[in-house]
């Protein structure tokens, strides 16, 4: 297909780049002009006069702090749902015990449940762990995913027996299985289930902002918030710096992880 | 002595017996073939000799050692698998050096055996591949060069030609041949396919329904299948059956379709009236101007030879196959006569064969 002959086709793709594209101009041209003239609705479509000076501005205050801690959030509830689910995937899939079903419809079921409608009794059992506004407390209740596990025990139940049944006549015992086949094997979707969990966990707002008051535990998306709140002396051009700041891990990850990402939802051969 | 013993071995799963009752032994270095049809039961039982199901009655022997409940790992079997089941993430040198990593060889014996195996069967110059660049036949080669490198006391095949297309087939079935031969591991075998078990075991064990049908070698199973399933089973086309009665004494049968045939090798027992099945393989069958009309309803040239299908024009319209050297007769409607001396005689109502 000669791809100028379809006008239309670009015409749409051209819009919807766009639409995407815009928000993200429109913070990187904000931070580089004076706060002042943002605050006055004069926000211009092209940068400004003040250079990066945003940006110098804001590294030298909490941001870096921040940045710090949602980036060790991240990645806690990323790997932890990741070593989590694999676990109770692979327990769910090769294993015969007796409440299997049980415990499979049981994690399916906290599906239903999001963070949100548990989040009083998470709190509470925080609370009771002595876990409030602790590092800790930001990450430990949210690595717990029945998504994850779900999308593992269709990735693990699609191993061929016939490999299972090699690895046992070669001597691997359950461990070892899952360390030199099970984990090789699903490499790509731990990937792409990576990137996701990692922005999923990058994003999290209503839990750290219930469970940490501390300001020294605020993560960079509550520090945004925190920024604007104070209407009259917002410096709209450092809250466009943070959040162009923010947006760059988890832009960094998905760049590295791409092509595995890719191959992690795609990918159907064994 | 005996390399492998089967005693008494039964399989249920749930109330459906798959295995019933079977008894085996197998002599050191030789290789037994398992043939059936599809859910005879053949690769659970090549499953319980490997340790991946265990037997619901029964017991399995390794050189006088039990190792009923052995550990699949510790039972010192290599198996060979139908879809071949390598490492999809390792190269071939990985996938046939696992087992022995896990059992704790040094690296330098481990490299020396893989690449021993390798040179056996060809591998060498495709140790650093994945099996994903590899072709079906190679997939293949790597499989047994995993069972081989581990120098087991029993080798199991299950199907292990079933994915490569025919010319490979006939190839990889003579060189599985060979190198049994050649390393002299007792085997076991498990195939659908006839041609398969002719031409690959020192014996064969014919399963029908989970029961031991015949246990023999090819060419005895051929000459003297032990029944009408066995008979139907080996030999393509498959052998012809004609309804018939015993008469004159229990030396003679008379066919269904007119002709009264004498058995030249002796009297059959049963009185006379008792009916019968008449076994008659396709190239047995003789064009005989004084015989029977049949007639043609379609003819298969195969070049050397031609495959005639045709129903009886007599009584009970009975299909028949004939197998006929060169090329096709003139004609609808040919006559046929059924030689005596190529005559196999079975019990109608049981099917077992009447020696």
């Amino acid at each position: 297909m000669n791809p100028r002959r379809d006008p239309v086709t670009h015409v749409v793709l051209l819009f919807g780049a766009v639409l995407f594209v815009a928000p993200l101009w429109l913070a990187l041209v904000g931070s580089t002009q004076d706060p002042a003239a943002i605050a006055r609705g004069d926000l211009s479509l092209l940068p400004g006069h003040e250079g990066f000076s945003a940006y110098a501005r804001v590294l030298a205050g909490p941001v870096p702090r921040m940045l710090l801690i949602s980036l060790g959030m991240a990645l806690a509830i990323a790997i932890g749902k990741i070593v989590i689910s694999v676990l109770s995937a692979y327990a769910v899939v090769f294993f015969r015990f007796p409440g299997r079903k049980l415990a499979f419809w049981l994690i399916f079921i906290t599906l239903m449940l999001p963070v949100e409608v548990r989040i009083i009794p998470t709190y509470s059992v925080m609370a009771g762990l002595g876990l409030i506004n602790t590092f800790t407390g930001l990450w430990l209740p949210l690595i717990a995913s029945a998504t994850a596990t779900l999308l593992f025990r269709q990735v693990f139940v699609a191993i061929p027996d016939e490999l299972v049944e090699a690895a046992r006549m070669d001597g691997a015992g359950p461990l070892r299985f899952l360390w030199d086949v099970v984990l090789p094997v699903s490499a790509a979707n731990i990937a792409a289930l990576f990137v996701i969990l990692f922005i999923y966990g990058w994003n999290q707002y209503l839990w750290p902002l219930l469970v940490a008051t501390n300001p020294k535990l605020d993560t960079i998306v509550i520090g945004i918030v925190k920024m604007v709140a104070v209407e009259t002396e917002t410096d709209w051009s450092a809250v466009m710096a943070t959040a162009i700041l923010a947006l760059l891990p988890p832009v960094v990850v998905v760049l590295l992880m791409q092509r595995w990402f890719v191959a992690g939802l795609t990918e159907s051969e064994k | 002595m005996a390399m492998l013993e089967l005693i008494g071995l039964r399989k249920n799963f749930g109330t459906t017996e798959v295995l019933r009752q079977i008894d085996l032994s197998l002599a050191s270095g030789e290789m037994l073939v398992i043939v059936g049809a599809s859910g005879c039961g053949k690769s659970t039982l090549l499953r319980i000799v490997a340790g991946l199901e265990t037997p619901s009655a029964g017991r399995i022997l390794l050189e006088e050692r039990d190792i009923t409940s052995v550990d699949p790992s510790a039972r010192d079997i290599a198996m060979v698998f139908q879809n071949y089941a390598l490492y999809p993430h390792m190269t071939v040198f990985e996938n046939m050096a696992y087992g022995l990593r896990i059992r704790g060889l040094s690296r330098e014996d481990i490299a020396h055996r893989v690449d021993e195996t390798a040179a056996l069967l060809g591998l060498s110059e495709f140790l650093g591949r994945k099996p994903r660049q590899l072709s079906g036949g190679q997939r293949q080669r790597v499989a047994m060069g995993r069972a081989i490198v581990r120098e087991p006391r029993l080798f199991l095949f299950d199907e292990p030609l079933s994915n490569l297309d025919a010319t490979l087939r006939v190839r990889t079935r003579a060189e599985i041949r060979r190198l049994q031969r050649r390393l002299g591991v007792t085997s076991l075998y498990v195939t659908h396919d006839q041609v398969e078990a002719m031409t690959l075991g020192d014996r064969l064990l014919v399963l029908h329904q989970g029961r031991p049908a015949q246990l023999a070698t090819p060419m005895e199973v051929f000459e003297h299948p032990a029944d009408t399933y066995v008979a139907g089973f080996i030999g393509a086309p498959a052998m012809n059956f004609l309804p018939a009665t015993l008469i004159e004494a229990g030396t003679a049968a008379k066919l269904e379709a007119g002709p009264l045939v004498h058995f030249i090798d002796g009297k059959r027992d049963g009185s006379d009236g008792k009916t019968l099945t008449i076994g008659v393989r396709p190239e047995h069958i003789r064009i005989d101007p004084e015989g029977v009309p049949l007639r043609i309803d379609l003819i298969e040239p195969l070049g050397s030879e031609t495959l005639i299908h045709g129903r009886l024009a007599a009584p009970g319209e009975t299909p028949l196959v004939i197998r006929l050297a060169g090329k096709a007769p003139e004609g609808d409607i040919l006559t046929v006569a059924f030689p005596p001396e190529q005559m196999h005689v079975f019990d109608a109502a049981t099917g077992r064969r009447l020696p």
